[in-house]
């Protein structure tokens, strides 16, 4: 019956068929100029990078840069530290977004123009104005009135210089990306009406958080973590002001001693990144019946 | 042997709509909305567009406060009681199932949130499916399924947790034709099997009319008349249903004294409110209550005749421009084909009549 439909449809109008596939034809050639274009631009300097970073004039080819970073001084500690506060900045971002974003798409929705505008602030102000602020915040020394208040606790625990205090920065400097990927999934799927569905069937609201929103809204809380993750694993002029080492502070200390290993520990991070990205992309894409990568359309 | 029901029987709940009201700013969703619901019983809201059925819905269900009024069931005020402990299963208009859960999951969802065991999940997800006739397709995820598979798991996971009253907003509105009557009819059936008070929102009268144990008709927030669909349709208590179910033609009389019209050279007994003698007004009648006969002295003319199996439904024009719909039994169409002249009378019965202002 379908083939029948489909059959005659397509004999109906033959015409349009062939137009469409003869501009598909004449577009072909500048999809490929594009692409090419595109695909130097950015892979041009990865090479470039590659080639700088095993290549030496005097002895040849050799891959010290890649293997020698293991033993290099204190890269250990600051690539931990890189990846703590990435999960750090992942967990608080998606703790403090998730219900806010779902709380605004269900209960205020006309409050989303101002939680948008918010959360585009990041881009607004310079990192380095921000962060001189939290130093000035944090430095303040405080009233003996705030002694034995909560404000005192908290000031306390700032003040104690963890590198925690930095993934509470990195959250809001995420917070433009990290909006942004979860309000397009919260905006694509119907949310409003799973939530209610899960409701009425006697969901509490961790339960209808845990067991349907995430899992429906699976590829881009993946998105929004990878984002964040990206960030933190990249961010140097915050870490630096306030003088914590990890991962980029501690390349770029390390860069006056070897430009090679140096380069070569970039061309891993970013390599680093990209697997996790095809790693996410992947699981997202195996979910059933949720919203895949583009380059993972599936044909059934 | 007797074989054993698939799902245990639900007891019947009674419902109670007081003097609801429901504002949303300047309007009034819900007006002084007043119904009472039998236990057991299959109640359909009919309505037009905006006029509150989905509000009505959904405070019962617990997604919306009312503004000021009482919802009861079985007597308890359930104002205060939040969604998710109200066990009303509900069966929305759009696809709600959870894209990452199977046909089973999605079945089992509420058992599971009511400690439910695994296998006792399994077993009960199966036979709700069976119930619902998609027994083979218990492991597909809705992405896999058509629209009609869609809203028939979503039936069976509303039962799944033995809902004290069934709400189904719309639910066959997305389906085409064909699978709508087929799921309708399988809704009916599902519902007396199983007993459960059922309330059904639709702005479709036939569905209304040949699902409901009654049906309640809508207008602004108010409920205008709640009957079985036979007297619905047989005694409509105003103008308003009486245009609003089934069709209705629309013939210029006038008050003659307070029970009878006068309708061309005919007069007729007026049922309903009568407005004082010597008024203009509308008579509605049925298309069944109009009388046809061919005649050369007639005042109107064939125009169209439509072919419905037993009946045929005529439009007539006469010849003060008034159209007029007539059902004849079909084997009387051939004398009264298109371009006959016929003369057109009434039934002898009364009939309701409405100012033109009204
Ligand atoms: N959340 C809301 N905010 C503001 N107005 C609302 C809201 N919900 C409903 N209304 C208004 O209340 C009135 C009744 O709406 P309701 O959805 O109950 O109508 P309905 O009878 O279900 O109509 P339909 O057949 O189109 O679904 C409408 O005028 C609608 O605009
Ligand atoms: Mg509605």
């Amino acid at each position: 019956m379908v083939a029948v439909t489909s059959v005659a449809a397509g004999s109906a109008n033959p015409p349009e068929v062939v137009t469409s596939r003869a501009s598909r034809r004449r577009l072909r050639p500048w999809r490929g100029l594009i692409l090419a274009v595109a695909a130097l631009y950015f892979v041009g300097p990865v090479l470039a990078a590659f080639w700088f970073s095993i290549h030496n004039s005097h002895t040849g080819i050799d891959f010290h840069a890649y293997t020698g970073f293991f033993s290099a001084q204190g890269f250990g500690t600051a690539f931990r530290m890189s990846l703590l506060l990435g999960l750090a900045t992942v967990l608080i971002t998606l703790i403090l977004m998730v219900p806010t974003m779902l709380l605004v798409h269900l209960r205020y929705p006309r409050a989303r123009a101002w939680v948008e505008t918010f959360s585009l602030l990041p881009l607004v102000i310079p990192p380095v104005a921000l962060v001189v602020g939290v130093r000035d915040i944090i430095s303040f020394t405080g009233e003996d009135r705030f002694l034995g208040t909560p404000v005192a606790t908290v000031m306390n625990f700032l003040q104690g210089n963890q590198p925690w205090l930095l993934s509470l920065l990195y959250v809001v400097m995420a917070l433009p990306f990290t909006y942004r990927a979860l309000d397009a999934g919260l905006r694509g799927s119907s949310v409003t009406t799973l939530v209610e569905a899960a409701r009425n069937l006697g969901a509490s609201w961790p339960v209808v958080v845990w067991r349907v929103v995430l899992p429906t809204l699976r590829t881009s809380v993946l998105n929004a973590g990878l984002l964040a993750f990206a960030l933190v694993l990249g961010e140097y002029t915050m870490a630096k002001i306030l003088n914590f080492s990890p991962f980029p502070v501690w390349l770029a200390r390390f860069g006056d001693t070897d430009g090679q290993l140096q380069v070569g520990l970039s061309l891993l991070s970013l390599a680093l990144t990209w697997v996790l990205l095809l790693t996410i992309a992947g699981v997202a894409g195996r979910a059933p019946g949720t919203a895949r990568f583009p380059f993972r359309r599936r044909t059934s | 042997m007797t074989a054993e029901p698939a799902v245990a029987t639900i007891e019947g709940t009674r419902v109670e709509y007081l003097d609801v009201t429901r504002v949303f700013g300047a309007t009034r969703a819900l007006d002084g909305f007043t119904l009472q619901i039998e236990p057991g019983e299959l109640l359909a809201l009919l309505g037009p567009s905006g006029c509150g059925k989905t509000t009505a819905l959904r405070l019962l269900a617990g997604f919306d406060q009312l503004s000021s009024g009482q919802l009861l069931i079985d007597g308890r005020d359930v104002s205060r009681q939040p969604v998710n402990k109200r066990d009303m299963g509900m069966v929305f208009q759009s696809y709600s199932l959870f894209p990452t859960m199977s046909a089973r999951d999605n079945v089992g969802f509420g058992l599971r949130l009511r400690g439910a065991s695994t296998s006792d999940r399994r077993r009960r997800a199966g036979e709700l499916l069976e119930l619902v006739g998609l027994s083979a397709h218990t492991e597909k995820y809705p992405h896999q399924m058509s629209g009609g598979q869609q809203q028939r798991v979503a039936l069976a996971r509303a039962l799944a947790i033995q809902p004290r009253v069934l709400l189904l907003d719309e639910p066959l509105s997305a389906l085409d034709a064909k699978v709508r009557t087929q799921l309708r009819d399988e809704i009916r059936r599902i519902q007396l099997e199983l007993g459960v008070t059922t309330v059904f929102v639709t702005h479709d009268q036939e569905e209304a009319l040949s699902m409901a144990d009654r049906v309640g008709v809508m207008r602004a927030g108010q409920l205008e008349q709640c009957d079985a669909p036979s007297v619905l349709y047989q005694r409509p208590a105003t103008p308003f249903v009486a245009e609003f179910v089934g069709t209705m033609n629309h013939l210029p009389g006038v008050v003659r004294d307070g029970s009878t019209v006068q309708v061309g050279d005919q007069s007729v007994p007026a049922d309903g409110q009568v407005p004082l003698s010597g008024t203009a007004v509308s008579v509605l009648a049925r298309p069944e209550a109009v009388l046809v006969e061919a005649s050369v002295e007639g005042d109107a003319v064939v125009q169209v005749a439509t072919f419905f199996g037993a009946v045929t439904r005529l439009r007539m024009l006469r010849s003060d421009g008034v159209e007029l719909l007539a059902d004849v039994s079909s084997h009387r169409a051939g004398e009264l084909a298109p371009g006959t002249r016929v003369a057109v009378s009434l039934v002898d019965r009364p009939v309701l009549v409405r100012t033109p202002s009204s």
